[in-house]
């Protein structure tokens, strides 16, 4: 390979990480920033952090954010392995394609429209909007995306490993938490992050579904914005990039843990 | 035999329009060494997630020391499997994975111990207690399969295509290691194959099956030299099948077929019927001149210790004969063809077996 194209491929390569990545650089940086204006660097600090501690109604954002993805993702993550044992280990049951169809459904249905068909059903039933259609929502969003995680496991989980424990004097109950689960422990540890960071970010569906006391950090920061941005949501928005990204790093490491334990 | 272990009575079983099994009835007794032949899609498996408890039969009845297992699911019959796949548990050592069935019992840690260092050892696995499933080699799950079966001290042992998964120098050792451990257990072993000569080198008897129904049960010489039928006459070994019509004459009786006389056992066929006998090759005498039907070597293939020879004796018909260690027969050569009377199995003409005097021809 020459020189220039080897030169060519580094130089494409930077300018798409910096592309994808500079935006966020950028607000991680100005989060640091002593000055208020974003053009202007005036030196390093973190009272925006310090100040952002003050902030009551932040602080209550990010903790029913928070609240909510660790509720709907241990929902969403439970839903998700039951309609996967249901579709990898009952057979053709009746109207098994419907269910497959209904459970990824939302996978390719604009949020827009889920949202909104959420608030029409919270109305037409008569259900007050607050925490708690919160994580109805969150959990419709993310429980198509825990099942195809938890399911392809599933998949690739040999059934003769329950039908040998069960051989062995294990009720199918027990063999399947003795032995199924053990196997497909860490997609459903990946599903629950998924779940977890998908609720966080979420603005959409928590615009329609949730109610005036419960407002997430992501609905804050958008409305604090149209106002004009303070750097104390540059830190806000730091932190929560911190916490997606540990999370992702997470599921990664888990996967990971997976692969290196297969081999 | 004493009173069976297992009885299976009349079952029949269906998946969809798919007959599995049909009116299958077989005995196996305590400590017997039993095998379920059979070509692919047989039903053979089936019978044998039958017993299991992860099929149930249609209808017909399977006991177990007289108690009657239908209802009995899988964890509470004293029968365990050995499956095809082995179907190890990947994330236990193999300690823990012989462990599993004594744990499920709920036996004291002294007497999990013990039972697992002893199926350890008849293994000789000793070493490998602590070892993980995906650093063991192939022959070695085969036998971590094996101890996990027998751990709980089941009443039988079912053994699904237990060295189907092994090479062939690996498969022969692990034969005699099977029949050394079942000598050992004392357990009845019945063991499902497709593979012939592990049924007639393992099992004490073996019940031969097709298409979902059993097409004769008696012990390996019996199913070799005294096949029931034509299906397993050519499924268990090699055979010539020669068409013909039975002549008999007192007390001796002999098939006349298109080539010439071959003269063969008593039996219950009257006279002028038309008849099968199934001759294995080493059992016709091949030599160069004397008595017998004459034939030319139209091919021959060096075995080792025989050779087999493809002697043509009619213009249609080319029989298999086995010439023994040491004789040379060249491409062209006439050669004579004796039959000992015992030497075949006479067969009756079964329905639907028409089609196939061609193949019996080859």
């Amino acid at each position: 390979m020459s020189a220039a194209s080897s030169w060519a491929r580094r130089a494409t390569l930077i300018v798409g990480f910096v592309f994808l990545y500079a935006p966020i650089v950028i607000l991680a940086v100005m989060s640091f920033n002593t000055s208020r204006l974003v053009s202007v660097w005036g030196g390093f600090s973190t009272k925006w952090y310090a100040a952002l501690l003050e902030n009551e109604q932040l602080l209550h954002s990010a903790k029913i954010s928070l609240a909510a993805a660790l509720t709907s993702a241990a929902i969403a993550t439970l839903l998700g392995l039951f309609a996967a044992i249901a579709l990898a280990r009952f057979g053709g049951f009746r109207t098994r394609m419907l269910f497959f169809g209904a459970v990824h459904a939302p996978l390719v249905l604009p949020e827009v429209v889920l949202g909104l068909a959420l608030l029409t059903c919270f109305v037409a039933l008569g259900v007050g909007r607050g925490f708690v259609t919160l994580v109805i929502g969150h959990v419709t969003l993310t429980m198509c995306f825990t099942t195809v995680a938890i399911l392809a496991a599933m998949r690739d989980c040999d059934p003769a490993l329950e039908e040998a424990a069960m051989d062995l004097g294990a009720t199918p109950p027990e063999a399947f938490v003795r032995v199924a689960l053990p196997q497909i422990a860490p997609a459903v540890i990946t599903a629950y992050l998924l779940a977890f960071t998908l609720s966080l970010d979420d603005l959409i569906i928590a615009s329609f579904a949730t109610g005036p006391g419960a407002t997430t950090l992501p609905m804050r920061i958008y409305s604090q914005v149209r106002l004009g941005v303070s750097p104390q949501i540059n830190a806000i928005s730091t932190l929560l990039l911190a916490l997606v990204a540990v999370a992702l790093g997470l599921a990664a490491l888990v996967s990971h843990w997976r692969v290196r334990r297969e081999r | 035999m004493n009173a069976p272990l297992l009885s299976i009575t009349n079952v029949s079983k269906k998946f969809g329009a798919v007959v599995a099994l049909e009116d299958v009835s077989l005995h196996v007794g305590a400590g017997e060494f039993f095998a379920l032949l059979g070509p692919s899609g047989c039903g053979k498996t089936t019978l044998m997630r039958c017993i299991a408890g992860f099929e149930s039969p249609d209808s017909g009845t399977i006991a177990l020391n007289g108690l009657d297992l239908s209802g009995v699911p899988p964890y509470r019959r004293p029968v365990n499997m050995m499956f095809q796949s082995y179907a190890l548990f990947p994330h236990l050592n193999v300690f823990e994975n012989i462990a599993f069935g004594l744990r499920r019992k709920g036996e004291t840690r002294d007497a999990i111990e013990a039972r697992v260092s002893e199926l350890l050892a008849m293994t000789q696995l000793s070493n490998f207690g602590h070892r993980r499933i995906d650093e063991l080699s192939g022959g070695q799950k085969q036998r971590v399969a094996l101890a996990r079966a027998l751990a709980p001290r089941p009443k039988m042992l079912l053994l699904d295509e237990p060295l189907g998964a092994l090479d062939r120098k690996l498969r022969e050792e692990t034969q005699f290691q099977l029949k050394e451990i079942q000598r050992l257990m004392q357990t009845s072993f019945v063991i499902v194959t497709h593979d012939q000569d592990e049924a007639l080198a393992l099992a004490d008897r073996i019940a031969v099956m097709r298409a979902g129904r059993v097409e004769q049960v008696a012990g390996p010489m019996e199913i070799y030299d005294k096949p029931a039928t034509r299906f397993v006459a050519g499924f268990v070994g090699e055979t010539n099948f020669i068409e013909g019509r039975l002549e008999r004459n007192g007390g001796a009786a002999a098939l006349v077929a298109e080539f010439g006389r071959i003269p063969c056992e008593p039996c219950d066929l009257p006279d002028g019927a038309r008849a099968t006998l199934s001759v294995r090759p080493e059992r016709i005498g091949v030599a160069r001149e004397g008595e017998g039907i004459a034939g030319l070597v139209e091919n021959f293939v060096f075995r080792g210790e025989t050779t087999l020879l493809r002697v043509r004796v009619a213009e249609n018909v080319v029989l298999r004969a086995a010439a023994g260690y040491g004789e040379r027969h060249a491409i062209g050569d006439p050669v004579r063809l004796s039959f000992p009377p015992d030497a075949g199995a006479l067969l009756a003409e079964e329905p639907g077996d028409e089609g196939r005097n061609e193949r019996a021809a080859q």
